[in-house]
């Protein structure tokens, strides 16, 4: 394993944006359906909820679509999801870029960090539970696919992230 | 032969295409640096557009891929799953979605690939995320209209432009290629 000092510069993003738009390619090849991540988590949600309110889980329209067919633990997304998190770790690891830390601007404190992190989190949840999907799912399976609903996402979740930056300036500088 | 290659019918090689596949886009998010919030969050104040740059390639590559594998027969388009429509909720969730996202640094793809690489700031947008999901599912058995409003199943900017499928696909790369000469432009005014 890598254990340079200095971690190797990114790729062009361009050439890495080209490789991601192969690995899309594939899994419509293959499986007749995109990348996502946040129906990974959806299903989880469903599973956990399931197992202890059994009855509260069938009601929600979110979770009961998850409770059908193979299951919530069964959940396609999810193994995808956890080849995400080997994938990126493989990609680390080569790179020398593995490291425990906490991401943020010398002027804000690490609690608020993790704090807005988990906030943003909540919020990108019920964005994406209400969108059925998120930048994987809607964006960029939904967009090559030329979905109505994927573009409009697209460019309604980008520039409302861009219109909003201004004011959350001190959460990043 | 037509593509998809392995149907719904065995459930073991679907989930392990699934790994494999999650482990390409984990790989390739790494790569461009899109596990690093400080990175990711550079493209909305024109420092580093490499979000949209990724973004952008990734779907002209997969889009035009699409459309010339189903001309030549290659692959049956009817069998590929479009997600739905859903106009009402989908605007709303955007506009939460992208509050978010400008909050946390990192949107939920990406935030696996930070947790995964060891940054903790990426853990905790996981958590809250899982945290969410289950909050919002339970609560929204109590927004079951709107969650259903405005719907449209699969459909595509052809059918709403009236457009033919391959002028549309045209139309998608001329604006992605004008999109990243801005970035370019942007990045130099800005450094």
């Amino acid at each position: 394993m890598s254990r340079d000092r200095t971690p190797r510069a990114y790729a062009d993003p361009y050439l890495a944006g080209a490789g991601l738009g192969l690995v899309l390619l594939a899994a419509f090849v293959l499986v007749g359906r995109g990348l996502g991540a946040s129906g990974a988590f959806a299903s989880t949600a469903a599973g956990a909820v399931a197992a202890i309110a059994p009855e509260r889980a069938a009601a929600s329209p979110l979770f009961s679509h998850y409770l059908e067919g193979q299951g919530p633990w069964l959940e396609w997304l999810s193994f995808e999801l956890a080849g995400v998190l080997l994938g990126a770790w493989i990609s680390a690891a080569l790179a020398g870029r593995l490291l425990m830390t906490v991401e943020r601007p010398v002027a804000l404190a690490r609690g608020s960090r993790l704090a807005f992190a988990f906030g943003g989190g909540v919020a990108m949840a019920a964005g994406a539970a209400l969108a059925r999907g998120c930048t994987s799912g809607q964006a960029l399976t939904g967009g090559a696919l030329l979905s109505v609903g994927g573009w409009l996402f697209l460019c309604v979740a980008f520039a409302t992230a861009h219109a909003l930056a201004p004011l959350v300036r001190r959460l990043w500088t | 032969m037509s593509a998809p290659l392995i149907g719904d019918a065995s459930l073991g090689a679907s989930l392990s295409a699934a790994v494999a596949l999650g482990a390409g886009f984990g790989f390739a998010l790494e790569r461009a640096g899109l596990g690093s919030a400080r990175k990711l969050i550079g493209q909305f104040y024109g420092r580093d557009l490499a979000v949209m740059k990724v973004m952008f390639s990734a779907l002209i590559v997969a889009m035009l891929g699409v459309f010339w594998l189903s001309r030549f027969g290659l692959l049956d388009l009817r069998a590929v799953y479009v997600p739905l429509t859903y106009l009402w909720p989908q605007l709303f969730g955007a506009l939460l979605f992208g509050a978010g996202l400008v909050i946390a640094g990192l949107c939920p793809g990406t935030a696996c690939v930070a947790a995964a690489t060891g940054r903790v700031d990426g853990m905790f947008v996981v958590l809250g995320f899982l945290a969410g999901m289950v909050g919002v599912g339970l609560l929204l058995d109590g927004f079951a209209a709107f969650y259903e409003s405005g719907a449209h199943g699969a459909w595509t900017l052809p059918e709403l432009t009236g457009f033919p499928y391959g002028a549309v696909v045209a139309a998608v790369v001329v604006l992605a290629l004008a999109a990243f000469a801005g970035a370019e432009w942007i990045e130099r005014r800005v450094r």
